[in-house]
Formats: structure tokens, sequence, C-alpha cells
């Protein structure tokens, strides 16, 4: 097995990436998709560490993530679905109809 | 020895390269195949840690799942407009820049305080009935929060539904 290490440097590639999509992008999709981006990066990181210790711990734990990822891009496809029947628009910083 | 690497820098590369190509594509279905090679090269590696339960469960469930419901909300929303617009808001120069900052400051932990948790060490013992033992820890020490989950879901299915109907 390779150190791991390593898993943990492409798993931080990984969320920084996400964490720059999701800061900079205005497409609120993709802005979803790089939420998965994350949380995948993280299960990096558990199956690593499961690897490593030699327990399955850490791979329960990322089906859990795995879980909430499914509830999340539902839910959040939903709103988007919903948001575009009032007002026509994808773009994050156009949504302000909360903002005065 | 050699041809983990060789597995290992394959898929990684594979993974990062889609990774920075789906967050600076114009077209969000760009986006979308892209980030299906970025999760398909992480199954891979998946199965490198002797994960094989999550393989299949990356494979059907984010690709053949959640990613289909991306495409068809991508199809669903009219993304005519949205292709010819700025792709990047007005922040992300510093938003980028800090996240840079971020990952330079995780990065130089990693370096120094690897050694404190000894991240060289070789497995303890082998995962190797995956599907079995995931299954075994799954329904005994974790049981209440798998049933947790499935009320979760059953939320978020409902919730869907409601936000995406027109008429309730």
């Amino acid at each position: 097995m390779l150190p791991v290490s390593n898993y943990l440097y492409l798993s931080l590639a990984l969320f920084i990436i996400g964490v720059i999509g999701v800061l900079t992008r205005r497409n609120v999709i993709i802005i979803l998709m790089s939420i998965e981006l994350i949380l995948n990066a993280v299960n990096i990181n558990l199956m690593a560490f499961s690897r490593m210790w030699g327990s399955v711990d850490g791979q329960i734990f990322a089906i859990f993530i795995i879980t909430d990822a499914a509830a999340e891009a539902a839910v959040g496809l939903g709103i988007i679905i919903a948001f575009f029947r009032n007002r026509p628009t994808v773009l994050a910083d156009e949504m302000d109809l909360l903002k005065w | 020895m050699m041809l983990d690497s060789i597995i290992f820098y394959f898929f990684a590369t594979l993974a990062v390269v889609s990774a920075i190509m789906m967050v600076t594509r114009r077209n969000a279905v760009h986006s979308a195949v892209y980030l299906i090679t970025a999760l398909l090269a992480t199954a891979g590696i998946f199965l490198q840690l002797q994960a094989e339960f999550l393989f299949v469960v990356q494979i059907i469930l984010y690709v053949g799942g959640i990613m289909v419901l991306f495409v068809f909300v991508i199809m669903l929303v009219n993304l005519d407009v949205a292709v010819r617009q700025m792709k990047f808001n007005r922040q992300s120069w510093v938003a980028g820049l800090l996240a840079l900052v971020l990952g330079a400051l995780v990065f130089v932990v990693y370096r120094k305080g690897g050694g404190a948790f000894n991240l060289m060490a070789p497995p303890v013992t082998t995962l190797q009935p995956n599907a079995e033992q995931v299954g075994t820890v799954l329904f005994q020490k974790y049981f209440l929060p798998f049933e947790i989950a499935s009320i979760l879901l059953l939320v978020a299915m409902i919730g869907a539904v409601v936000m995406a109907k027109r008429k309730i």
C-alpha cells in the first residue's frame, strides 16, 4: 500500500478545487456539483484512514456521506426547479429575492 | 508496489484534471460530464484502497443516480442565456486566492505534522471480504444511524417532490 499521505494530498487537491468552484462560479448547478466534489474528497480521506487502521468503520461513514449527498442533491435541485419557475435565472448572484 | 503507484497516479491525475475542467467549463453539461469522470476516477481510488463495496456504491449511486438527476435538471433549466454570460462572479479573485491559501495551509500542516501521526504505517489487517465486513458492521454497530439515514432519505424525497411540484 502507498503511504496514506498520498491519498491525503489527492483529497486536499480535490477539496480545494471544489471550494474554488463553490466560491467563484455563478451557475447554481455547477455550485451544487462542486459540493458533490467536496464530499467525494472527504470520502477519499475516510477510505484511506479505514485502510490504514484496518477497520471498516470509515467505509460506513462514507456510506452515510453518500446518503447525505444524495439527499442534498435531490432537495437542492428541487429548489432550483422551484426557483426557476418563478424567476428564469440560474445565476447565484441574481437570486436576491430576500435581499433589500 | 510499482503497479500500485502507477494505478494511484493514473487515477489521481484523472480525478484532479477532470475536477479542474469541471470548475472551469462554461457549459453546465460539459461540467457534468467532467464530474462523472472525476467520480469514476475516485471509484478507482476506492478499489485500490480495498473498498470494493464503496466502489460499486459510488458507481451505481453517484454516476448512475445523482449525475442523471443533475443532467435532467440541466436539461429542464434553460441554459442558452447562461452560456453567454460571465462564468465567474465578481469576488472570484479574492475567493480563489483565499481558497488557495487554505489549501497551502493544510498542505504545510500535512508536511510538517505528518510524522506525528505515523502516516507511513503499514496497514494492520486486511479488509478483504469487504462487502461482508461492511454489512456486519453496518447492521450491528451502526444499526441506529442506518435507520436514521432511511428517515433522512424519506424526508429528502418528500421535500424534493414538494419543491418540484407545480401545484400542491
